[in-house]
Protein backbone atom coordinates (compact mmCIF):
# COMPACT_ATOMS: atom_id res chain seq x y z
CA UNK A 1 0.00 0.00 0.00
CA UNK A 2 1.42 3.34 -1.06
CA UNK A 3 -0.78 5.25 1.37
CA UNK A 4 -0.75 5.44 5.15
CA UNK A 5 -4.49 5.51 5.67
CA UNK A 6 -7.79 5.27 3.85
CA UNK A 7 -8.29 9.02 4.01
CA UNK A 8 -4.86 9.61 2.48
CA UNK A 9 -5.86 7.15 -0.23
CA UNK A 10 -8.99 9.14 -0.99
CA UNK A 11 -7.34 12.58 -0.84
CA UNK A 12 -4.30 11.40 -2.87
CA UNK A 13 -2.19 14.32 -1.78
CA UNK A 14 -4.62 16.86 -3.17
CA UNK A 15 -5.06 15.13 -6.51
CA UNK A 16 -7.99 13.03 -5.33
CA UNK A 17 -10.78 14.82 -7.24
CA UNK A 18 -8.94 14.51 -10.56
CA UNK A 19 -7.99 10.88 -10.13
CA UNK A 20 -11.37 9.80 -8.85
CA UNK A 21 -13.32 11.68 -11.52
CA UNK A 22 -11.29 9.96 -14.19
CA UNK A 23 -11.80 6.54 -12.70
CA UNK A 24 -15.50 7.14 -12.15
CA UNK A 25 -16.06 8.29 -15.74
CA UNK A 26 -14.00 5.39 -17.06
CA UNK A 27 -15.93 2.78 -15.08
CA UNK A 28 -19.29 4.36 -15.86
CA UNK A 29 -18.57 4.61 -19.58
CA UNK A 30 -17.43 1.00 -19.83
CA UNK A 31 -20.32 -0.20 -17.70
CA UNK A 32 -22.75 1.80 -19.80
CA UNK A 33 -21.30 0.41 -22.99
CA UNK A 34 -21.58 -3.14 -21.70
CA UNK A 35 -25.13 -2.79 -20.41
CA UNK A 36 -26.28 -0.93 -23.50
CA UNK A 37 -24.79 -3.53 -25.86
CA UNK A 38 -26.32 -6.39 -23.88
CA UNK A 39 -29.70 -4.78 -23.83
CA UNK A 40 -29.53 -4.16 -27.57
CA UNK A 41 -28.93 -7.82 -28.27
CA UNK A 42 -31.69 -8.94 -25.97
CA UNK A 43 -34.09 -6.43 -27.52
CA UNK A 44 -33.43 -7.82 -30.97
CA UNK A 45 -34.13 -11.32 -29.74
CA UNK A 46 -37.26 -10.26 -27.91
CA UNK A 47 -38.75 -8.34 -30.82
CA UNK A 48 -38.05 -11.31 -33.05
CA UNK A 49 -39.85 -13.58 -30.62
CA UNK A 50 -42.80 -11.23 -30.41
CA UNK A 51 -42.97 -11.07 -34.17
CA UNK A 52 -42.94 -14.83 -34.39
CA UNK A 53 -45.69 -15.10 -31.79
CA UNK A 54 -47.75 -12.64 -33.74
CA UNK A 55 -47.18 -14.57 -36.93
CA UNK A 56 -48.11 -17.81 -35.26
CA UNK A 57 -51.28 -16.38 -33.79
CA UNK A 58 -52.03 -14.80 -37.12
CA UNK A 59 -51.66 -18.12 -38.87
CA UNK A 60 -54.03 -19.77 -36.41
CA UNK A 61 -56.76 -17.24 -37.19
CA UNK A 62 -55.86 -17.19 -40.85
CA UNK A 63 -57.73 -20.44 -41.59
CA UNK A 64 -59.95 -20.33 -44.64
CA UNK A 65 -62.94 -18.40 -43.42
CA UNK A 66 -66.36 -19.99 -43.60
CA UNK A 67 -68.12 -19.36 -46.86
CA UNK A 68 -69.54 -15.92 -47.09
CA UNK A 69 -71.20 -13.79 -49.68
CA UNK A 70 -68.24 -11.46 -50.06
CA UNK A 71 -65.65 -14.12 -50.70
CA UNK A 72 -65.48 -15.53 -54.17
CA UNK A 73 -63.66 -18.75 -55.00
CA UNK A 74 -63.47 -19.11 -58.74
CA UNK A 75 -62.85 -22.60 -60.16
CA UNK B 1 -17.46 -5.69 -65.78
CA UNK B 2 -14.09 -6.71 -67.11
CA UNK B 3 -15.45 -9.78 -68.83
CA UNK B 4 -17.23 -7.62 -71.39
CA UNK B 5 -14.01 -5.88 -72.29
CA UNK B 6 -13.55 -7.39 -75.78
CA UNK B 7 -16.59 -5.57 -77.23
CA UNK B 8 -15.31 -2.31 -75.89
CA UNK B 9 -11.73 -2.46 -77.04
CA UNK B 10 -12.67 -0.90 -80.34
CA UNK B 11 -13.86 2.24 -78.57
CA UNK B 12 -10.86 2.15 -76.29
CA UNK B 13 -8.53 2.15 -79.24
CA UNK B 14 -10.37 5.00 -80.79
CA UNK B 15 -10.37 7.24 -77.70
CA UNK B 16 -7.12 7.26 -75.75
CA UNK B 17 -7.30 7.89 -72.03
CA UNK B 18 -5.75 11.30 -72.09
CA UNK B 19 -8.21 12.48 -74.68
CA UNK B 20 -11.13 11.22 -72.61
CA UNK B 21 -9.73 13.06 -69.60
CA UNK B 22 -9.27 16.23 -71.60
CA UNK B 23 -12.82 15.94 -72.86
CA UNK B 24 -14.13 15.67 -69.31
CA UNK B 25 -12.14 18.67 -68.18
CA UNK B 26 -13.25 20.70 -71.18
CA UNK B 27 -16.85 19.71 -70.64
CA UNK B 28 -16.81 20.58 -66.93
CA UNK B 29 -15.18 23.91 -67.60
CA UNK B 30 -17.66 24.78 -70.29
CA UNK B 31 -20.64 23.68 -68.21
CA UNK B 32 -19.68 25.82 -65.26
CA UNK B 33 -18.76 28.79 -67.42
CA UNK B 34 -22.33 28.69 -68.64
CA UNK B 35 -23.65 28.45 -65.08
CA UNK B 36 -21.55 31.16 -63.56
CA UNK B 37 -23.26 30.79 -60.21
CA UNK B 38 -21.30 27.69 -59.27
CA UNK B 39 -18.11 29.39 -60.24
CA UNK B 40 -18.75 32.58 -58.30
CA UNK B 41 -20.35 31.28 -55.13
CA UNK B 42 -17.25 29.76 -53.52
CA UNK B 43 -15.29 32.90 -54.30
CA UNK B 44 -17.90 35.17 -52.74
CA UNK B 45 -18.06 32.86 -49.76
CA UNK B 46 -14.28 33.01 -49.44
CA UNK B 47 -14.37 36.80 -49.50
CA UNK B 48 -17.17 37.06 -46.97
CA UNK B 49 -15.70 34.61 -44.48
CA UNK B 50 -12.41 36.48 -44.54
CA UNK B 51 -14.29 39.74 -43.94
CA UNK B 52 -15.94 38.28 -40.87
CA UNK B 53 -12.68 37.99 -38.97
CA UNK B 54 -11.67 41.66 -38.74
CA UNK B 55 -15.31 42.44 -37.92
CA UNK B 56 -15.74 39.65 -35.43
CA UNK B 57 -12.37 39.54 -33.72
CA UNK B 58 -10.30 42.65 -34.24
CA UNK B 59 -9.23 44.94 -37.08
CA UNK B 60 -5.88 45.61 -35.38
CA UNK B 61 -2.94 45.30 -37.70
CA UNK B 62 -0.93 43.14 -35.31
CA UNK B 63 -3.72 40.60 -34.91
CA UNK B 64 -4.47 40.44 -38.62
CA UNK B 65 -0.81 40.05 -39.48
CA UNK B 66 -0.50 37.17 -37.10
CA UNK B 67 -3.77 35.41 -37.89
CA UNK B 68 -4.08 36.38 -41.56
CA UNK B 69 -2.58 33.23 -43.05
CA UNK B 70 -4.70 31.02 -40.87
CA UNK B 71 -7.84 32.95 -41.73
CA UNK B 72 -7.16 32.75 -45.45
CA UNK B 73 -6.35 29.08 -45.32
CA UNK B 74 -9.40 28.18 -43.24
CA UNK B 75 -11.64 30.26 -45.49
CA UNK B 76 -10.18 28.63 -48.61
CA UNK B 77 -10.71 25.21 -47.04
CA UNK B 78 -14.32 25.99 -46.17
CA UNK B 79 -15.20 27.35 -49.57
CA UNK B 80 -13.65 24.32 -51.25
CA UNK B 81 -15.75 22.19 -48.93
CA UNK B 82 -18.83 24.14 -49.94
CA UNK B 83 -18.24 23.60 -53.62
CA UNK B 84 -17.58 19.86 -53.33
CA UNK B 85 -21.23 18.96 -53.15
CA UNK B 86 -21.61 19.91 -56.81
CA UNK B 87 -18.61 17.90 -57.93
CA UNK B 88 -20.55 14.80 -58.95
CA UNK B 89 -24.09 15.93 -58.22
CA UNK B 90 -25.06 17.25 -61.67
CA UNK B 91 -23.52 14.28 -63.45
CA UNK B 92 -25.24 11.98 -61.01
CA UNK B 93 -28.63 13.58 -61.56
CA UNK B 94 -28.54 13.51 -65.35
CA UNK B 95 -26.98 10.06 -65.65
CA UNK B 96 -23.65 11.17 -67.08
CA UNK B 97 -21.87 9.46 -64.24
CA UNK B 98 -23.29 6.08 -65.15
CA UNK B 99 -22.16 6.57 -68.71
CA UNK B 100 -18.74 7.47 -67.40
CA UNK B 101 -18.56 4.25 -65.44
CA UNK B 102 -19.33 2.27 -68.57
CA UNK B 103 -16.45 3.85 -70.48
CA UNK B 104 -13.56 1.59 -71.39
CA UNK B 105 -11.14 4.09 -69.85
CA UNK B 106 -10.33 3.38 -66.20
CA UNK B 107 -12.71 5.23 -63.91
CA UNK B 108 -10.03 6.55 -61.57
CA UNK B 109 -8.43 8.52 -64.39
CA UNK B 110 -11.77 10.04 -65.30
CA UNK B 111 -12.28 10.91 -61.63
CA UNK B 112 -8.83 12.47 -61.61
CA UNK B 113 -9.88 14.59 -64.56
CA UNK B 114 -13.02 15.66 -62.74
CA UNK B 115 -11.01 16.58 -59.64
CA UNK B 116 -8.64 18.56 -61.78
CA UNK B 117 -11.53 20.41 -63.39
CA UNK B 118 -12.92 21.12 -59.93
CA UNK B 119 -9.59 22.56 -58.89
CA UNK B 120 -9.38 24.73 -61.98
CA UNK B 121 -12.84 26.07 -61.22
CA UNK B 122 -12.57 26.64 -57.46
CA UNK B 123 -9.01 26.21 -56.22
CA UNK B 124 -7.27 28.29 -58.83
CA UNK B 125 -9.62 31.31 -58.52
CA UNK B 126 -9.15 31.14 -54.74
CA UNK B 127 -5.39 31.27 -55.17
CA UNK B 128 -5.75 34.25 -57.46
CA UNK B 129 -8.04 36.06 -55.05
CA UNK B 130 -5.81 35.34 -52.05
CA UNK B 131 -3.23 38.14 -52.63
CA UNK B 132 -5.97 40.79 -52.62
CA UNK B 133 -7.33 39.52 -49.33
CA UNK B 134 -3.77 39.14 -48.04
CA UNK B 135 -3.19 42.85 -48.60
CA UNK B 136 -6.45 43.64 -46.83
CA UNK B 137 -5.23 41.58 -43.87
CA UNK B 138 -1.94 43.52 -43.81
CA UNK B 139 0.24 40.54 -44.67
CA UNK B 140 3.66 41.49 -45.98
CA UNK B 141 4.73 40.73 -49.51
CA UNK B 142 6.90 37.76 -48.69
CA UNK B 143 4.15 36.11 -46.66
CA UNK B 144 1.63 36.66 -49.44
CA UNK B 145 3.97 35.07 -51.94
CA UNK B 146 4.54 32.00 -49.79
CA UNK B 147 0.85 31.85 -48.93
CA UNK B 148 -0.11 31.76 -52.59
CA UNK B 149 2.49 29.10 -53.22
CA UNK B 150 1.13 26.91 -50.40
CA UNK B 151 -2.42 27.48 -51.61
CA UNK B 152 -1.35 26.58 -55.11
CA UNK B 153 0.06 23.28 -53.90
CA UNK B 154 -2.55 22.70 -51.21
CA UNK B 155 -5.86 23.37 -52.95
CA UNK B 156 -5.49 20.52 -55.47
CA UNK B 157 -5.03 18.22 -52.48
CA UNK B 158 -8.25 19.60 -51.05
CA UNK B 159 -10.08 18.92 -54.32
CA UNK B 160 -8.68 15.40 -54.60
CA UNK B 161 -9.46 14.38 -51.04
CA UNK B 162 -12.80 16.12 -51.22
CA UNK B 163 -13.73 14.06 -54.25
CA UNK B 164 -13.62 10.96 -52.06
CA UNK B 165 -16.14 12.46 -49.68
CA UNK B 166 -18.30 13.75 -52.50
CA UNK B 167 -18.35 10.29 -54.06
CA UNK B 168 -19.17 8.59 -50.75
CA UNK B 169 -22.07 10.90 -49.92
CA UNK B 170 -23.47 10.97 -53.44
CA UNK B 171 -27.22 10.53 -53.43
CA UNK B 172 -27.55 10.68 -49.66
CA UNK B 173 -30.10 13.00 -48.17
CA UNK B 174 -27.90 14.90 -45.71
CA UNK B 175 -25.09 14.94 -48.25
CA UNK B 176 -23.64 18.40 -47.69
CA UNK B 177 -23.17 18.38 -43.93
CA UNK B 178 -22.17 14.75 -43.94
CA UNK B 179 -19.52 15.48 -46.53
CA UNK B 180 -17.99 18.14 -44.29
CA UNK B 181 -17.95 15.81 -41.30
CA UNK B 182 -16.15 13.12 -43.26
CA UNK B 183 -13.65 15.37 -44.97
CA UNK B 184 -12.59 17.99 -42.43
CA UNK B 185 -10.40 15.62 -40.37
CA UNK B 186 -8.63 14.59 -43.56
CA UNK B 187 -7.93 18.22 -44.43
CA UNK B 188 -6.09 18.94 -41.21
CA UNK B 189 -2.55 17.98 -42.34
CA UNK B 190 -2.80 20.19 -45.43
CA UNK B 191 -4.03 23.08 -43.30
CA UNK B 192 -1.25 22.61 -40.77
CA UNK B 193 1.47 22.56 -43.38
CA UNK B 194 -0.07 25.33 -45.41
CA UNK B 195 -0.17 27.78 -42.53
CA UNK B 196 2.96 26.42 -40.89
CA UNK B 197 5.04 27.03 -43.97
CA UNK B 198 4.02 30.68 -44.07
CA UNK B 199 4.68 31.03 -40.35
CA UNK B 200 8.13 29.53 -40.80
CA UNK B 201 8.80 31.89 -43.69
CA UNK B 202 7.84 34.94 -41.65
CA UNK B 203 10.24 33.75 -38.94
CA UNK B 204 12.96 33.75 -41.55
CA UNK B 205 13.36 30.00 -41.72
CA UNK B 206 14.00 28.32 -45.09
CA UNK B 207 10.75 26.91 -46.45
CA UNK B 208 12.02 24.71 -49.28
CA UNK B 209 11.69 21.58 -47.19
CA UNK B 210 8.14 22.35 -46.16
CA UNK B 211 7.11 23.10 -49.70
CA UNK B 212 8.66 19.83 -50.78
CA UNK B 213 6.63 18.07 -48.11
CA UNK B 214 3.47 19.69 -49.38
CA UNK B 215 4.40 18.56 -52.86
CA UNK B 216 4.73 15.07 -51.41
CA UNK B 217 1.17 15.40 -50.08
CA UNK B 218 0.05 16.43 -53.53
CA UNK B 219 1.78 13.50 -55.19
CA UNK B 220 0.31 11.14 -52.63
CA UNK B 221 -3.16 12.59 -53.15
CA UNK B 222 -2.88 12.41 -56.94
CA UNK B 223 -1.82 8.78 -56.84
CA UNK B 224 -4.15 7.47 -54.13
CA UNK B 225 -7.26 9.64 -53.88
CA UNK B 226 -8.66 8.91 -57.38
CA UNK B 227 -8.68 5.19 -56.59
CA UNK B 228 -10.66 5.78 -53.42
CA UNK B 229 -13.04 8.16 -55.20
CA UNK B 230 -13.58 5.73 -58.04
CA UNK B 231 -14.30 2.90 -55.59
CA UNK B 232 -16.68 5.14 -53.67
CA UNK B 233 -18.44 6.20 -56.89
CA UNK B 234 -18.97 2.61 -57.90
CA UNK B 235 -20.44 1.88 -54.48
CA UNK B 236 -22.70 4.91 -54.52
CA UNK B 237 -23.98 4.17 -57.98
CA UNK B 238 -24.54 0.47 -57.39
CA UNK B 239 -27.55 1.04 -55.14
CA UNK B 240 -29.24 3.93 -56.83
CA UNK C 1 -3.55 -27.32 -46.37
CA UNK C 2 -5.13 -24.99 -48.92
CA UNK C 3 -8.37 -26.89 -48.56
CA UNK C 4 -8.24 -26.42 -44.81
CA UNK C 5 -7.68 -22.68 -45.13
CA UNK C 6 -10.57 -22.43 -47.51
CA UNK C 7 -12.80 -24.32 -45.16
CA UNK C 8 -11.80 -22.03 -42.32
CA UNK C 9 -12.47 -19.05 -44.53
CA UNK C 10 -15.96 -20.27 -45.33
CA UNK C 11 -16.58 -20.91 -41.68
CA UNK C 12 -15.54 -17.38 -40.87
CA UNK C 13 -17.98 -16.26 -43.48
CA UNK C 14 -20.80 -17.96 -41.65
CA UNK C 15 -22.49 -15.71 -39.12
CA UNK C 16 -24.17 -18.65 -37.46
CA UNK C 17 -20.86 -20.33 -36.77
CA UNK C 18 -19.43 -17.13 -35.39
CA UNK C 19 -22.44 -16.60 -33.15
CA UNK C 20 -21.83 -19.97 -31.51
CA UNK C 21 -18.10 -19.46 -31.10
CA UNK C 22 -18.65 -15.98 -29.68
CA UNK C 23 -21.16 -17.31 -27.17
CA UNK C 24 -18.59 -19.82 -26.00
CA UNK C 25 -15.75 -17.33 -25.71
CA UNK C 26 -17.60 -14.44 -24.17
CA UNK C 27 -17.78 -15.58 -20.52
CA UNK C 28 -14.02 -16.20 -20.55
CA UNK C 29 -13.21 -12.88 -22.15
CA UNK C 30 -15.43 -11.07 -19.67
CA UNK C 31 -14.12 -12.86 -16.59
CA UNK C 32 -10.41 -12.74 -17.39
CA UNK C 33 -10.67 -9.21 -18.73
CA UNK C 34 -12.43 -7.96 -15.63
CA UNK C 35 -9.97 -9.68 -13.31
CA UNK C 36 -6.94 -8.29 -15.13
CA UNK C 37 -8.36 -4.81 -15.40
CA UNK C 38 -9.42 -4.71 -11.77
CA UNK C 39 -6.07 -6.05 -10.65
CA UNK C 40 -4.24 -3.49 -12.72
CA UNK C 41 -6.39 -0.61 -11.53
CA UNK C 42 -6.33 -1.54 -7.84
CA UNK C 43 -2.60 -2.11 -7.99
CA UNK C 44 -2.09 1.16 -9.78
CA UNK C 45 -4.39 3.13 -7.52
CA UNK C 46 -3.37 1.83 -4.15
CA UNK C 47 -0.05 0.04 -4.33
CA UNK C 48 2.10 1.61 -7.01
CA UNK C 49 4.42 4.26 -5.61
CA UNK C 50 3.70 7.92 -6.27
CA UNK C 51 5.55 9.51 -9.15
CA UNK C 52 8.43 11.81 -8.36
CA UNK C 53 7.29 14.87 -10.29
CA UNK C 54 3.55 14.55 -10.61
CA UNK C 55 2.69 12.98 -7.28
CA UNK C 56 -0.51 11.00 -7.28
CA UNK C 57 -2.15 12.56 -10.30
CA UNK C 58 -0.10 10.26 -12.51
CA UNK C 59 -2.34 7.38 -11.39
CA UNK C 60 -4.67 8.46 -14.18
CA UNK C 61 -2.14 6.81 -16.48
CA UNK C 62 -3.59 3.41 -15.64
CA UNK C 63 -6.78 4.29 -17.47
CA UNK C 64 -5.51 6.95 -19.85
CA UNK C 65 -2.92 4.82 -21.60
CA UNK C 66 -5.07 1.70 -21.99
CA UNK C 67 -7.91 3.79 -23.44
CA UNK C 68 -5.62 5.63 -25.83
CA UNK C 69 -3.89 2.41 -26.82
CA UNK C 70 -7.11 0.64 -27.53
CA UNK C 71 -8.68 3.61 -29.27
CA UNK C 72 -5.87 3.56 -31.80
CA UNK C 73 -5.67 -0.16 -32.26
CA UNK C 74 -9.43 -0.43 -32.75
CA UNK C 75 -9.12 1.87 -35.74
CA UNK C 76 -6.32 -0.27 -37.13
CA UNK C 77 -8.42 -3.40 -36.62
CA UNK C 78 -11.30 -1.69 -38.39
CA UNK C 79 -8.98 -0.92 -41.29
CA UNK C 80 -7.96 -4.58 -41.55
CA UNK C 81 -11.61 -5.56 -41.49
CA UNK C 82 -12.30 -2.94 -44.15
CA UNK C 83 -9.72 -4.53 -46.46
CA UNK C 84 -11.37 -7.90 -45.91
CA UNK C 85 -14.77 -6.36 -46.66
CA UNK C 86 -13.61 -4.81 -49.90
CA UNK C 87 -11.49 -7.69 -51.17
CA UNK C 88 -13.39 -10.77 -50.07
CA UNK C 89 -16.79 -9.23 -49.34
CA UNK C 90 -16.90 -11.08 -46.06
CA UNK C 91 -20.00 -10.18 -44.10
CA UNK C 92 -18.43 -10.71 -40.70
CA UNK C 93 -15.73 -8.13 -41.37
CA UNK C 94 -18.33 -5.48 -42.07
CA UNK C 95 -20.25 -6.52 -38.98
CA UNK C 96 -17.07 -6.07 -36.98
CA UNK C 97 -16.55 -2.52 -38.23
CA UNK C 98 -20.16 -1.69 -37.52
CA UNK C 99 -20.11 -3.20 -34.05
CA UNK C 100 -16.81 -1.76 -32.97
CA UNK C 101 -16.87 1.83 -34.23
CA UNK C 102 -18.97 3.19 -31.32
CA UNK C 103 -16.72 1.37 -28.85
CA UNK C 104 -13.71 3.00 -30.44
CA UNK C 105 -15.36 6.40 -30.22
CA UNK C 106 -16.13 5.93 -26.51
CA UNK C 107 -12.58 4.85 -25.77
CA UNK C 108 -11.17 7.80 -27.70
CA UNK C 109 -13.43 10.07 -25.72
CA UNK C 110 -12.21 8.45 -22.48
CA UNK C 111 -8.60 8.96 -23.49
CA UNK C 112 -9.34 12.62 -24.22
CA UNK C 113 -11.30 13.12 -21.04
CA UNK C 114 -8.72 11.52 -18.78
CA UNK C 115 -5.99 13.40 -20.60
CA UNK C 116 -7.78 16.69 -20.02
CA UNK C 117 -8.42 16.00 -16.34
CA UNK C 118 -4.83 14.88 -15.95
CA UNK C 119 -3.71 18.11 -17.57
CA UNK C 120 -5.37 20.22 -14.88
CA UNK C 121 -2.98 19.33 -12.01
CA UNK C 122 0.02 18.90 -14.33
CA UNK C 123 -0.26 21.87 -16.68
CA UNK C 124 -2.73 23.98 -14.74
CA UNK C 125 -5.36 24.00 -17.49
CA UNK C 126 -8.00 21.58 -18.61
CA UNK C 127 -6.99 21.61 -22.20
CA UNK C 128 -3.61 22.03 -23.79
CA UNK C 129 -3.14 21.80 -27.52
CA UNK C 130 -0.64 19.07 -26.94
CA UNK C 131 0.31 16.91 -29.91
CA UNK C 132 -1.09 13.71 -28.46
CA UNK C 133 -4.34 15.19 -27.24
CA UNK C 134 -4.89 16.94 -30.55
CA UNK C 135 -4.28 13.88 -32.66
CA UNK C 136 -6.59 11.96 -30.34
CA UNK C 137 -9.25 14.60 -30.97
CA UNK C 138 -8.84 14.16 -34.71
CA UNK C 139 -9.11 10.41 -34.26
CA UNK C 140 -12.42 11.04 -32.49
CA UNK C 141 -13.57 13.04 -35.52
CA UNK C 142 -12.60 10.16 -37.77
CA UNK C 143 -14.66 7.78 -35.63
CA UNK C 144 -17.61 10.17 -35.78
CA UNK C 145 -17.33 10.29 -39.55
CA UNK C 146 -17.43 6.50 -39.77
CA UNK C 147 -20.41 6.27 -37.42
CA UNK C 148 -22.33 8.99 -39.24
CA UNK C 149 -21.71 7.49 -42.67
CA UNK C 150 -22.68 4.07 -41.34
CA UNK C 151 -26.11 5.28 -40.36
CA UNK C 152 -26.56 7.52 -43.40
CA UNK C 153 -26.39 4.83 -46.10
CA UNK C 154 -29.50 2.71 -45.89
CA UNK C 155 -28.54 -0.02 -48.33
CA UNK C 156 -26.75 -2.80 -46.51
CA UNK C 157 -24.19 -3.69 -49.13
CA UNK C 158 -23.20 -0.22 -50.22
CA UNK C 159 -23.11 0.91 -46.60
CA UNK C 160 -20.62 -1.84 -45.83
CA UNK C 161 -18.37 -0.97 -48.74
CA UNK C 162 -18.67 2.78 -48.42
CA UNK C 163 -17.73 2.65 -44.75
CA UNK C 164 -14.81 0.39 -45.62
CA UNK C 165 -13.51 2.92 -48.14
CA UNK C 166 -13.81 5.71 -45.59
CA UNK C 167 -12.02 3.69 -42.90
CA UNK C 168 -9.18 2.92 -45.29
CA UNK C 169 -8.84 6.54 -46.35
CA UNK C 170 -8.74 7.43 -42.66
CA UNK C 171 -6.10 4.88 -41.84
CA UNK C 172 -3.86 6.13 -44.63
CA UNK C 173 -4.26 9.60 -43.16
CA UNK C 174 -3.61 8.73 -39.54
CA UNK C 175 0.21 8.67 -39.77
CA UNK C 176 0.15 11.87 -41.81
CA UNK C 177 -2.12 13.55 -39.28
CA UNK C 178 0.05 12.37 -36.42
CA UNK C 179 3.21 13.59 -38.03
CA UNK C 180 1.81 16.95 -39.02
CA UNK C 181 0.25 17.57 -35.62
CA UNK C 182 3.57 16.83 -33.96
CA UNK C 183 5.33 19.21 -36.29
CA UNK C 184 2.69 21.86 -35.69
CA UNK C 185 3.13 21.44 -31.96
CA UNK C 186 6.87 22.01 -32.04
CA UNK C 187 6.29 25.03 -34.25
CA UNK C 188 3.90 26.70 -31.85
CA UNK C 189 4.93 25.62 -28.39
CA UNK C 190 8.06 23.65 -27.65
CA UNK C 191 7.03 20.66 -25.56
CA UNK C 192 8.07 21.35 -22.01
CA UNK C 193 6.59 18.51 -20.06
CA UNK C 194 5.09 15.39 -21.56
CA UNK C 195 2.59 13.09 -20.02
CA UNK C 196 3.64 9.45 -19.84
CA UNK C 197 7.37 9.68 -20.04
CA UNK C 198 8.68 6.23 -20.61
CA UNK C 199 12.15 6.12 -19.10
CA UNK C 200 11.00 7.17 -15.65
CA UNK C 201 8.58 4.27 -15.36
CA UNK C 202 9.54 1.85 -12.64
CA UNK C 203 8.43 -1.79 -12.90
CA UNK C 204 5.94 -1.21 -10.07
CA UNK C 205 4.32 1.26 -12.42
CA UNK C 206 4.37 -0.43 -15.78
CA UNK C 207 3.39 -3.91 -14.65
CA UNK C 208 -0.04 -2.77 -13.42
CA UNK C 209 -0.29 -0.70 -16.58
CA UNK C 210 0.32 -3.80 -18.64
CA UNK C 211 -2.38 -5.62 -16.67
CA UNK C 212 -4.83 -2.82 -17.32
CA UNK C 213 -4.04 -2.76 -21.04
CA UNK C 214 -4.46 -6.52 -21.38
CA UNK C 215 -7.63 -6.48 -19.33
CA UNK C 216 -9.14 -3.73 -21.43
CA UNK C 217 -8.21 -5.62 -24.59
CA UNK C 218 -10.07 -8.69 -23.39
CA UNK C 219 -13.04 -6.61 -22.33
CA UNK C 220 -13.02 -5.06 -25.77
CA UNK C 221 -13.06 -8.58 -27.21
CA UNK C 222 -16.13 -9.33 -25.14
CA UNK C 223 -17.85 -6.13 -26.23
CA UNK C 224 -16.98 -6.77 -29.86
CA UNK C 225 -18.42 -10.31 -29.69
CA UNK C 226 -21.57 -9.08 -27.99
CA UNK C 227 -22.17 -6.25 -30.43
CA UNK C 228 -21.38 -8.43 -33.43
CA UNK C 229 -23.94 -10.92 -32.17
CA UNK C 230 -26.48 -8.11 -32.09
CA UNK C 231 -25.66 -7.15 -35.66
CA UNK C 232 -25.83 -10.78 -36.78
CA UNK C 233 -29.23 -11.20 -35.17
CA UNK C 234 -30.49 -8.06 -36.88
CA UNK C 235 -29.26 -9.18 -40.28
CA UNK C 236 -30.25 -12.81 -40.08
CA UNK C 237 -33.60 -12.11 -38.46
CA UNK C 238 -35.48 -14.21 -40.96
CA UNK C 239 -33.26 -17.28 -40.97
CA UNK C 240 -34.25 -20.50 -39.32
CA UNK C 241 -31.52 -20.56 -36.68
CA UNK C 242 -32.24 -17.07 -35.40
CA UNK C 243 -35.93 -17.89 -35.16
CA UNK C 244 -35.10 -21.01 -33.20
CA UNK C 245 -32.80 -18.98 -30.99
CA UNK C 246 -35.43 -16.35 -30.36
CA UNK C 247 -38.00 -19.01 -29.60
CA UNK C 248 -35.62 -20.52 -27.05
CA UNK C 249 -35.21 -17.13 -25.39
CA UNK C 250 -31.67 -16.42 -26.55
CA UNK C 251 -29.91 -19.52 -25.28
Amino acid sequence: MAFDSISAFIVMGGHGPYVWTCYAVFVLALLGLGVWSRRQRNTVLRTQKRQMDLEQNGRVTDKPAPASFTRIHPS
Amino acid sequence: MNSEAPEMTLAAVRVPVWRAMAAIIRRDLRASLRQRQDLLNPLLFFFMVVTLFPLGVSPEVSFLQQAGTGILWVAALLSTLLSLDHLFRHDFDDGTLEQMMLQPQPLFLLVLAKSLAHWLLTGLPLVMLAPVLGIMLHLDGNSIGILCLTLLIGTPVLSLIGAIGAALTLGLRAGGVLLSLLIIPLYIPVLIFGTGTVAAASNGAPVGGYLALMMAFLVLAVTLAPFASAAALKISLSNS
Amino acid sequence: MWQFIRQLFHKFGSPKWFYGIASKMMPWLLAIGLILLLAGLVWGLAFAPAERLQGNSYRIIFIHVPSAFLAQSIYIMMAVAAVVTLVWRMKLADLFVRAVAPVGAVLTFLALFTGAVWGKPTWGTWWVWDARLTSMLILLFLYFGVIVLMSAIADEKSSARGVAVLVLVGVVNIPIIKYSVEWWNTLHQPATFKLTEKPSMAPEMWVPLLFAVLGLYLLFGWLACLRMQTEILKRERRTRWVRDLAAAGGN
